[in-house]
């Protein structure tokens, strides 16, 4: 890389250029980095350092109390989980989603790929009412679920729904453009070199989509954790069993118990990071393992 | 022909709107005042009908023009948006325990801010009450049928519902009042009913929705309004009330917001505003929306409307006020959350 920039430099500047600065082919690398550090703290960083300083409020003790209590933890558990079991469908089906739309011409297909939009556009409230109308005992689908003994409004079952509506937007689209860049060739290779359809798709065209499935993942499920009004409203909200942390905090700041929520805001905010964190890793590990680009 | 009878339209439009225009314009020259009401959920229409009543009187009484603009949400939400600075005039919310808040968390108003208007700051009140299916097919006529099993209760929490705590309470004060009751007693009953609540909303429009959109539960606990408007809007044929032996008295107070009355200078109009809703026209306005109003001569004309209940109970009898019921029930580990196993 090195080599034919210096090259490029010599030929092209006659005057000889400030030597420090030489390295830079795009302009404005530090007010670009500036702006970014700006518009990154007044709107990630000191929201959310307000959150850790008014949770600071409860000492140690009592906040290791509030966190650990059996109900805020069965909370978590079920965000975290739910929010992991929507991600992980999502992955399933938004792959053979994006795969149809991306590989096949059908009728009504623009219509169908805007309709993959529709999670993000819809308030989640609508959203939450929607499916709950849909899923409750008297509803058009959990009418015939319910002779099957499946009850899925008003239940944690509920709420993994919910959380995979407005979920599927992400893996969709983050897996599209990759789809569309995929050389069908290589395949075709494959096919020439004697590899079966199975074959080729898991170490041909999985190898290239793992970066983006991971991406679309880790979107999907961060969105979920912190989803609170489609759930609410198809969640049932009982007490250890159905009950999301976000409407904890809620439940807390109705006491005007500010430290307590922001102690269970910390929590998930921690939570969230670490898994963010683990996802990036790998994907960093896929990228280098796979050479994808 | 079509063609000439909208363009004809559009130009009574051109000349209506042109009119409108140089009206407002017009009175934007006179005196008119701003107030904002920071309310609960289901007295929307209640203040929608109040605001053109009290803009009439006042206009009457100073010259002045006033607009009247509404704010709605759950109780505590809104004292919250005020604490954290919506800048409300006045707040008429569904307990005084949210009002308290306001003194207590920013000291917008005074501590003693309950005992500044007649009957605890509550110029008309409510009861709790039971809607039932049409027909009553569970034979539901008390408290005590809504432990029984089989029975499915609709009640939002408590913990985020500021209504949800008079039906809580009131389910509690009803078990203390039977033969030999006492509070272990009142807090298994509690538990025994809490047991039979499939859905528990976040809000009292959420339970009304989960009840009467959704056909779950066999009794919904309801603000006596709540489950007038209900039956109301929804067909006398759906739905049926059941008044219990005994209900709590369901007080939802006002209050001016003193710091910002003085800081935008209403402070006389905003007080005005609220001690209207204890004149012969308030209290009428507050019982057509079936508010129980405080005035008895207008109490005895609208008296055939309301729900006969022979006990009717209040929060400071029973439970010493809202800062004494909301540390022992609704607080971290309070009775609510142990009858949760908690």
């Amino acid at each position: 890389m090195a080599a034919p920039a210096a090259a490029f430099e010599v030929k092209t500047l006659s005057p000889p250029p400030p030597p420090r600065r030489a390295r830079g082919v795009l302009p404005g690398f530090g007010l670009t980095l500036g702006y970014t550090m700006v518009y990154l703290s007044l709107l990630v960083l000191i929201p959310l350092s307000a959150v850790f300083i008014r949770s600071l409020g409860l000492g140690w003790g009592h906040f290791y109390e509030v966190v650990t209590a059996p109900r805020v933890v069965a909370s978590l558990r079920l965000s975290f989980g739910a929010s992991l079991i929507a991600a992980l469908i999502n992955v399933i089906f938004g792959l053979i989603v994006a795969w149809v739309l991306v590989r096949y011409t059908f009728p009504f297909k623009r219509l169908v790929d805007a309709m993959v939009d529709l999670p993000f556009a819809l308030p989640t409230a609508v959203a939450g009412i929607a499916l709950t109308a849909l899923y409750a005992p008297n509803g058009w689908l959990g009418k015939w679920l319910l002779p099957l003994g499946i009850k899925v409004a008003f239940t944690p079952l509920g709420i993994v729904v919910a959380l995979t509506f407005i979920g599927l937007p992400f893996v969709v689209r983050t897996l599209q453009p990759v789809l569309e860049d995929l050389d069908r060739e290589v395949e075709q290779a494959a096919a020439t070199l004697g590899a079966s359809a199975a074959q080729s798709f898991v170490r041909v065209i999985m190898p290239a989509l793992w970066p983006a499935l991971l991406t679309g993942f880790a979107l999907a499920f961060a969105r979920a954790v912190g989803e609170y009004g489609s759930v609410i409203f198809i969640a049932g909200n009982m007490p250890m069993k159905s009950e999301i942390a976000p409407l904890l905090i809620v439940t807390k700041l109705e006491q005007y118990d500010y430290a307590g929520a922001t102690a269970i805001a910390v929590v998930m905010l921690v939570l969230s990071f670490g898994l963010m964190l683990g996802i990036n890793a790998l994907q960093h590990w896929a990228l280098s393992r796979h050479g994808g680009r | 022909m079509i063609d000439d009878k909208r363009r004809r339209i559009g130009r009574e439009y051109f000349w209506f709107a042109l009119a409108l225009i140089v009206i407002l314009m017009g009175s934007a020259h006179a005196a008119t005042v701003k107030l904002l009401n920071a309310s609960y959920d289901p007295t929307r229409e209640l203040y929608e009908d109040y605001n053109k009543a009290f803009a009439a009187y006042w206009l009457g009484k100073s010259g002045d023009t006033v607009t009247v603009n509404q704010s709605h949400g759950g109780s505590g939400k809104q004292a919250r948006s005020v604490i954290d600075g919506l800048e409300a005039d006045v707040v008429t919310l569904a307990l005084a325990y949210d009002i308290d808040a306001l003194a207590v968390q920013a000291k917008l108003v005074p501590d003693n801010w309950q005992a500044r208007l007649p009957n605890n700051s509550t110029p008309y009140t409510s009861t709790i009450v039971f809607l039932v299916r049409k027909g009553n097919p569970k034979g539901i006529h008390d408290w005590n049928d809504l432990v029984k099993p089989g029975v499915a209760v609709i009640t939002p929490s408590p913990k985020t519902s500021g209504g949800a705590r008079w039906n809580y309470l009131a389910a509690w004060a009803y078990a203390l009042k039977q033969p030999g009751g006492n509070d272990a007693g009142a807090e298994a009953f509690v538990k025994k009913l809490y047991k039979n609540v499939p859905v528990l909303d976040s809000g009292a429009r959420g339970s009304t929705v989960t009840f009467v959109e959704r056909g779950i539960g066999d009794v919904l606990l309801a603000w006596e309004n709540e489950a007038f408007l209900a039956v109301k809007e929804l067909g006398a044929d759906k739905f049926d009330i059941v008044a219990p032996s005994l209900s709590i008295v369901a007080e939802p107070p006002v209050s001016v917001v003193d710091k910002y009355v003085d800081q935008h200078g209403t402070r006389k109009v905003a007080e005005e505003y609220l001690k209207y809703l204890y004149s012969t026209q308030g209290q009428e306005i507050a019982a057509k929306h079936f508010y129980r109003p405080r005035d008895p001569t207008v109490a005895a004309r609208y008296a055939k409307q309301f729900a006969s209940i022979p006990q009717l109970v209040t929060v400071d009898a029973v439970f010493g006020g809202w800062t004494k019921a909301q540390a022992t029930h609704f607080a971290d580990r309070g009775t609510f959350d142990r009858i949760y196993g908690q």
